[in-house]
């Protein structure tokens, strides 16, 4: 069974400078129980997913094709707000980036809490209760007493283990996990992503989980789609993409990554050139004015290369494996 | 430069209200003595409390003066009082900020401590105190108008002044050996010209309604030059047999306050936004 | 935060302490002789002695500015002369008037100019918006003299819904709220505009939040996102700005109790004024400016205690 289905989705954004596509031709899915990371630079359009999938896209921006099938039977794209809001914090959850930001400040914890419980009928006793309950479950110490606490009253890694606490307390479908742990340390990261395998093994959920670190990705998650500018440019299994990356941007963001290194660098390794402007993308492979693979034939529409599996790679020249591209 | 302007300005339908406003009360307080044949004191006391007619368009006064042609003077008075008295306090604030931006530290912070209790009095209070010591007359009005005034001008200006003063082409004019005076006058005063006129032009309501108000009460202008608020006065003792003298005090303070106003909120959303936060 | 109110605290002793030289300086320097205009021209000589002496005239200048702020500091200012009470008891008589008059302003303009500003910024850039933008500037604009009058010709004199004089029968309360609409309208109007431009302002920048985000995804209803979760944070900057506008009420005060003739502290001054009654003046205005003060103060408290992340660093 498929949580979450993305078939083909394109978001524009209308600007003063004529509409830019944030988003192009993204699929992808998210079966029951399972964990799909989705990995890229900061401007890939991991955001715009977010909140086309939250249906909480800015005023200037759109759906303009494709579908979003949540749960088999609802399209997210052509739902209407209210229903939308609906399944919002209910059956689709989501984690943000920011633990300093993402409580409101003035309001305390448990107040927080109980306001997200606001669809059950439950006491306001009983409501706290749970709240109690989950705060436990995320390992916050004497959670009856910290529920009158204001957010800045805790620490950074304690706040985001409150967010998750929150999220979960429903009982979603699917978690959308924003980059959670980019704000904390090394210690906190790897705690917090340990905290949110449990509880999702505990609650039965399928998680899509947004990250520009690939450790991370590789510790937390079954499968992984890699997006560039707005296209998922290949998608598999985690294991498939750390082992046999094809698409030459993946190849790349791997050699960058400075846990894989072999050796002790001066300099940390990057990619050459910078992000298409989206307004007027390349012809052909978005990738191709940074790949130095690119030749004549990237200049039309790449084939989605299938590798086997579920593994894919949009790219004419997905043949080459990591190996051969240093040599 | 200035018809660009003026068409930008009349593109928001704010802009297009405040600058005709502007401009009407302007033209008949410029052409007061062609728009009326009547005398602005003149009294006759046959016409006492005539309503609105053909013949007084806005009606007549207690002692039978055209409250219209009252009117019309009234608008000479109050804007020579707005454009004199900004800027006699234009000019001692655009001393005392670039005295507190350029002088010693010390000077600065006496001063800020200064703008800020100033600032801090109640103007109605500070107007009846300055009233009491100096009796009502027109340089109290403009007294308290510049008590008002000035603390806000050389505040803008102590600023605008200190981030100048580490801009390059000013430090590059100092190492050459540049004099203060020179550096304030060709540096830094050209620079600070924009921001200030937009004040100005959002600050003249203000100064209309000090003087108003301080006639209003009796404080201000002294009878029988035509003051608006003089006019209300008038009016407010007679405020039940005769509606027409109230109205005719009060439209053209609300007028002109109006105008001012949305003329300098367009000027300042037109041409500097970051002023936004003042008020 | 504690270092910040005491900031606040010490320029509040320093505009009070100009105040009080102010006092000194219009009670010293007035033409004429305090003691023959408050005795009128039948005066004897040694009755104008006796009071000089009374009110310390014959000491040196600076004896005087000594004693001035002395018995100041004890809440001396002095005695009225005319029916030779202290200036303090006939100030406070009048202070309730005014400052009932103060809260009835601060009520309009909160309960009009909160919901007003959210509504513009709920409905950023539409119809709705630049209405209530323009109205506010217009109520900004307008004096309040003049909102005085015109309220007063048109709700008392001409429809003869309100009443137009005085303050209301003692002990009456409906009577005494009903004295107030108009007048505190009068001075409260312009301070609707202030509010819901403020409001509008920082309840934009409070919905851009990550929290607000968050809220979103959590499902909470819009209006509940707004009205309780964005609210709560963009009320607060409003408490300062009041701050700031009592002593703008505080003035307008004087035209709304003249022109609806009730009694209160802006009518106690403007009538000594004309009968040059001077003890009366400077006491009413330090009286005046050390409430103002105070008030300033508190507000800046006041937002320290409604926001728990400034709250909790008191402790």
């Amino acid at each position: 069974m498929t949580v979450l289905e993305v078939k083909n989705l394109s978001v524009a954004f209308h600007t003063e400078s004529g509409p830019l596509e944030a988003l192009k031709q993204v699929s992808f899915s998210v079966p029951a129980n399972r964990s799909v990371g989705v990995v890229g630079e900061s401007g890939c359009g991991k955001s715009t997913l977010i909140n086309a999938i939250l249906g909480l896209l800015a005023d200037n921006g759109e759906i303009t094709s494709g579908e979003i099938i949540f749960e088999g039977d609802k399209d997210l794209a052509r739902l209407d707000p209210t229903a939308m809001r609906g399944l919002r914090g209910l059956r689709i959850a989501t984690v943000f980036q920011d633990p300093m930001g993402a409580l409101n400040p003035v309001l305390s914890v448990g107040r927080q809490m109980r306001d997200i419980q606001y669809r059950s009928n439950l006491s306001k006793r009983d409501k706290d209760a749970r709240s109690v309950a989950m705060l436990r479950k995320v390992r916050i110490p004497d959670p009856e007493s910290r529920l009158t606490q204001f957010p800045h009253e805790f620490s950074g890694g304690m706040k985001q283990r409150i967010a998750i606490a929150m999220a979960l307390m429903m009982e979603p479908a699917l978690l959308i996990a924003d980059e959670p742990t980019t704000a904390l340390d090394a210690t906190l990261e790897v705690a917090t992503i340990e905290l949110l395998k449990d509880l999702q093994r505990d609650i039965g959920c399928s998680v899509l989980f947004i990250s520009h670190h690939l450790g991370v990705i590789a510790e937390l998650c079954d499968e992984m789609i890699v997006m560039y500018a707005g296209e998922v440019v290949e998608s598999g299994t985690t294991r498939e993409i750390f082992h046999d990356a094809r698409h030459p941007y993946t190849q790349k963001l791997l050699a960058c990554d400075p846990a894989r290194l072999s050796q002790r660098v001066a300099r940390l390794p990057t990619i050459a050139g910078t992000l298409p402007d989206l307004r007027r993308r390349p012809s052909g492979c978005v990738f191709q004015p940074r790949c130095d693979r690119a030749d004549a034939q990237c200049l039309t529409p790449p084939p989605s290369a299938v590798l086997g599996g579920s593994h894919i790679a949009h790219c004419w020249h997905a043949d080459i494996p990591l190996g051969a591209m240093n040599a | 430069m200035i018809w660009r302007t003026v068409r930008r300005i009349m593109r928001e339908p704010l802009g297009a209200i405040g600058l005709t406003l502007v401009t009407v009360v302007e033209l008949s307080a410029v052409f007061a003595s062609g728009l009326t044949s009547y005398a602005p004191s003149k009294i006759s006391p046959a016409e006492r409390f005539a309503s609105p007619s053909l013949l007084h368009l806005l009606g007549t006064d207690h002692l039978g003066r055209d409250l219209l042609t009252r009117v019309l003077y009234g608008g000479r008075v109050a804007l020579l009082i707005a454009l004199g008295a900004t800027a006699v306090s234009l000019v001692v604030g655009v001393v005392l900020g670039l005295i507190a931006g350029y002088g010693p530290r010390w000077l600065d912070n006496v001063l800020l401590l200064i703008f800020d209790a100033v600032k801090s009095f109640p103007t109605v209070m500070l107007a009846l105190t300055l009233v009491t010591l100096f009796g009502p007359s027109l340089y109290a009005v403009v007294l308290v108008v510049m008590l008002v005034n000035v603390p806000g001008y050389a505040r803008i200006i102590r600023t605008q002044t200190l981030v100048l003063k580490s801009a390059e082409h000013v430090m590059a004019a100092r190492s050459m050996g540049a004099s203060a005076g020179r550096i304030l006058r060709v540096h830094i005063l050209p620079n600070i010209i924009g921001p200030i006129l937009i004040l100005i032009s959002m600050d003249i309501p203000v100064v209309v309604a000090i003087e108003a108000g301080m006639s209003f009460l009796g404080l201000g202008v002294r009878p029988p030059t035509p003051s608006w608020g003089a006019i209300l006065n008038d009016g407010f003792a007679n405020i039940r047999d005769s509606y027409w003298i109230v109205i005719a005090g009060g439209l053209p303070i609300v007028l002109t306050t109006l105008g001012f106003t949305f003329f300098g909120e367009t000027l300042r959303d037109l041409f500097d936004p970051r002023l936004k936060g003042r008020s | 935060m504690i270092r910040y109110a005491l900031k606040r605290l010490w320029l509040g002793a320093i505009i009070i302490s100009v105040a009080m030289m102010m006092m000194f300086a219009m009670v010293y320097l007035i033409p004429g002789d305090p003691a023959s205009v408050a005795l009128g021209p039948r005066a004897t000589l040694e009755m104008k002695e006796a009071l000089r002496e009374r009110m310390g005239l014959d000491q040196p200048v600076w004896r005087q500015f000594v004693n001035f702020y002395g018995s100041a500091l004890h809440g001396d200012l002095g005695t009225e002369v005319l029916s030779n009470r202290p200036v303090l008891d006939v100030v406070m008589e009048q202070l309730p008037f005014t400052l009932a008059l103060v809260v009835g302003g601060i009520t309009w303009s909160v309960a009009l100019g909160i919901p007003l500003g959210c509504i513009a910024a709920v409905r950023r850039g539409g119809f709705v918006d630049q209405v209530i933008g323009v109205l506010s500037v217009a109520m900004i604009a307008v004096p309040s003299f003049v909102v005085a009058i015109y309220s007063l010709l048109v709700f008392a004199v001409a429809l003869q819904w309100l009443p137009a004089i005085g303050a209301g029968e003692p002990g009456d309360l409906a009577s005494r709220l009903q004295h107030l609409i108009l007048p505190s309208l009068a001075v409260g109007l312009g301070w609707i505009g202030y509010i819901s431009r403020m409001v509008r302002a920082s309840m934009l920048e409070t919905l851009e939040a990550s929290h607000i985000r968050t809220a979103r995804a959590f499902g909470l209803t819009e209006h509940r996102i707004v009205y309780t979760y964005a609210l709560r944070i963009a009320v607060l900057p409003t408490i300062t700005l009041l701050g700031v506008g009592i002593g703008h009420m505080l003035s307008s005060s004087v035209f709304a109790e003249i022109v609806f003739a009730r009694p209160g502290i802006g009518k106690l001054v403007y009538e000594a004024i004309s009968v040059r009654n001077y003890p009366i003046v400077s006491g009413a205005v330090l009286v005046t400016t050390v409430f103002f003060v105070l008030v300033n103060v508190a507000a800046d408290i006041l937002v320290g205690l409604l926001d728990p992340r400034v709250r909790s660093s008191f402790n």
